[in-house]
C-alpha cells in the first residue's frame, strides 16, 4: 500500500466566535506528491495547515503526518513537518544564520550540524550575503526564501507552504518553482496554498479546492482541469486559464 | 525526541535568551543596578545613618539582601514576561518552538532558565554594587542559604512572569501585574523593616504576603537572622513553584492564549 504524507479525516474546527471554519474535511497527501490546495481567502486552508503543524486546536476528527497521528504522537508528526507559514514569523533583529541555525536546534539538531546546513540552505536560497546581516533588512522576497530555508534546516519529509509566494515578483517566484521542483525530485512531499493558480497549475500533481470549510473538488492536476467547461467559459466570455475558470465556478457565491 | 535531542532544544532556547541579554546588556543588567544604587544611596545612606541599627544589625547592611531580592524578583518577572509575550505577539516567532517536536514542559524550562539566569546575574550585580555602600564587607551566615533562596525566587518569578507571559492579550497586560502586584508585595515583604516593627494588624497581613518568606529566608542566608522559620519560607516558595509549573504546563499543552 502506498504511503501517504497526510490523511485528514473528518476535520472540524469551531471558533471561539463562533465562526466555523471547517466543516467535516477529508483529505489525503500521497507521499512524494505536490499537492496544491486552493480556495477563496477564509475558505479553510490556513487553518488546515495551523491544525495539522499544532499552531491551532480542532474541534473533531483526526489527522495523521506519516502515519503519526497528531494528538496521540505529536512530536513524532511534528518532526516530519517543515512549515512556512502565511505570515512572516520570525525575530527581524536576529540574523538569518541564527534564525536557521536554531530552527534546527528545536528539533534536536546539534548546532555543529545545523550551522553548515544553515548556511548551505541560506546559500542556495540566493541568501548568502545576507545571512549575516539582520533579518529586518531583507526584501519581502528574501525574507519568504529565509522562511523556506528554516523550513528545510530538520530535512523534513513534508513541507507545508501556506502560500509562500505572496508579494514576489514573477522573476523571484519562477526562481522559487524551480527551487520546489528540485525538492519534489528530492522525494519531498509538498502541500501548497497558493492564490495563484498558475503557480499551481504549473507545480501540482494532485489538487484540492476548498470552499467554505468543505472540499468541493479533489482529485489530479488532469482531473480537475477536465472539469473546465470551455462552452460556458466561451459563453460567459472568460479568457482566464482553465484552472481558474473551474476554481471561480466551484467556488463562487451563486 | 531522545534526550539528547531534547537537551539540544533546550540549549539552543537558553543559549538565544542569554546571547540577546548581553548583546543589549544596557536595557538588561544596567537598569536594575541604576535603581539599586540609588536605593543603597537614598535608603542606606542617607536614611538609614538617621535609623541606626534593626535587628541588631546596621540598617545598610540590614537592607542589602531584600534589594538585592528586589531585583532578583523584578528582573526574573519581567524577562520571562517580556520574552514570552513578544514573541507570541509581535514577531510571532513563538511558533518556531510550537510547529517544533519540543515538548510543553521544555518549551517552560527554556524560557524559565533564561528568567533565573538573568534574574541571578542582576542579583549578582547589585550585590557587588551593594559592597560599595557596606564598607566593601559582606557577611555571610549561609552561602547555600543564600543561592538556595536566590535560585528559588528566580524560579517562582521566572514562572510566573511566564504565566502572565502567556495569558497577556495586550502590552499593558504584562506591566499591570508588577505595577500593581508585584512591587506592592516586595515592598510590603519587609524589605526595608522587620515584621516585628510593625503593628499586629499589618503584621497578620504581612504574613500572607508570600514575598514576605522569601526576603526572610534570603536575608537569614546573610545575617542568620529571620522573623519566620526557615522551613515555613522553603515550604511556602516550593508550594508557589508547583503550582506556577502546573499553571504554565497547563497554558501551553491546551494552548490557551498561544493558539487558536
Amino acid at each position: 500500500m502506498a504511503e501517504n504524507a497526510l490523511v485528514v479525516n473528518d476535520l472540524k474546527k469551531v471558533y471561539k466566535n463562533g465562526t466555523e471554519a471547517l466543516k467535516g474535511v477529508s483529505l489525503t497527501v500521497p507521499a512524494g506528491d505536490f499537492f496544491a490546495l486552493l480556495g477563496p481567502n477564509g475558505a479553510g486552508k490556513t487553518t488546515i495547515i495551523g491544525i495539522v503543524t499544532g499552531l491551532v486546536n480542532k474541534t473533531s476528527g483526526t489527522a495523521e503526518v506519516f502515519g503519526y497521528d497528531i494528538d496521540k504522537k505529536p512530536e513524532q508528526a511534528k518532526a516530519q513537518i517543515g512549515l512556512v507559514g502565511q505570515e512572516l514569523n520570525f525575530n527581524p533583529f536576529e540574523k538569518p544564520l541564527d534564525i536557521v541555525t536554531n530552527q534546527g536546534g528545536y528539533y534536536g539538531i546539534p548546532r555543529s550540524i545545523a550551522r553548515p546546513r544553515a548556511e548551505q540552505l541560506l546559500k542556495d536560497l540566493g541568501l548568502g550575503e545576507k545571512m549575516m546581516g539582520r533579518a529586518m533588512e531583507l526584501s519581502g522576497g528574501m525574507k519568504r526564501r529565509l522562511m523556506i530555508a528554516r523550513a528545510l534546516v530538520h530535512k523534513p519529509r513534508f513541507l507545508v507552504l501556506d502560500e509562500p509566494t505572496a508579494g514576489v515578483d514573477v522573476e523571484l517566484r519562477r526562481g522559487m518553482w524551480d527551487y520546489l521542483r528540485k525538492l519534489t525530485s528530492e522525494g519531498l512531499t509538498i502541500l501548497l496554498t497558493t492564490h495563484y493558480l498558475e503557480e499551481a497549475e504549473q507545480l501540482a500533481k494532485h489538487v484540492a479546492i476548498i470552499s467554505k470549510g468543505q472540499i468541493v473538488a479533489n482529485g489530479t492536476m488532469s482531473d480537475i482541469l477536465a472539469m473546465h467547461d470551455e462552452e460556458a467559459a466561451a459563453k460567459s466570455g472568460y479568457k482566464g486559464g482553465k484552472l481558474e475558470e473551474v476554481f471561480i465556478r466551484l467556488t463562487s457565491e451563486k | 525526541m531522545t534526550t539528547y535531542q531534547k537537551w539540544i532544544a533546550f540549549y539552543t532556547m537558553i543559549r538565544k535568551d542569554i546571547v540577546r541579554m548581553f548583546r543589549i546588556w544596557v536595557q538588561t543588567f544596567l537598569p536594575s543596578v541604576i535603581t539599586s544604587t540609588l536605593y543603597f544611596l537614598v535608603f542606606g545612606t542617607v536614611l538609614g545613618s538617621r535609623i541606626g541599627d534593626m535587628q541588631g544589625v546596621d540598617y545598610m547592611t540590614f537592607v542589602v539582601p531584600g534589594l538585592v531580592m528586589l531585583a532578583v524578583v523584578t528582573t526574573s518577572y519581567a524577562n520571562t514576561s517580556f520574552m514570552f509575550f513578544t514573541s507570541k505577539f509581535f514577531a510571532r516567532s513563538i511558533d518556531e518552538i510550537l510547529v517544533s517536536p519540543t515538548p510543553p514542559w521544555l518549551l517552560i524550562a527554556g524560557f524559565v532558565s533564561g528568567g533565573i539566569v538573568r534574574g541571578l546575574l542582576v542579583g549578582l550585580l547589585v550585590l557587588l554594587v551593594s559592597l560599595f555602600f557596606t564598607g566593601l564587607t559582606l557577611t555571610i551566615h549561609s552561602a547555600l542559604v543564600i543561592f538556595g533562596f536566590a535560585f528559588l525566587t528566580a524560579l517562582v518569578f521566572a514562572l510566573a512572569g511566564l504565566v502572565n507571559g502567556i495569558y497577556a492579550k495586550t502590552i499593558d497586560g504584562i506591566n499591570i501585574v508588577p505595577t500593581f502586584f508585584l512591587t506592592p508585595l516586595v515592598y510590603l515583604g519587609g524589605i526595608f523593616y522587620s515584621v516585628h516593627s510593625l503593628p499586629d494588624w499589618w503584621q497578620a497581613i504581612t504574613y500572607a504576603n508570600p514575598l514576605f518568606y522569601l526576603i526572610n529566608g534570603f536575608r537569614y542566608g546573610f545575617l542568620g537572622i529571620t522573623d519566620v522559620a526557615l522551613s515555613t519560607s522553603v515550604l511556602i516558595l516550593l508550594v508557589m513553584v508547583v503550582i506556577l509549573v502546573a499553571i504554565n504546563w497547563y497554558f501551553i499543552r491546551t494552548g490557551l492564549g498561544l493558539k487558536q
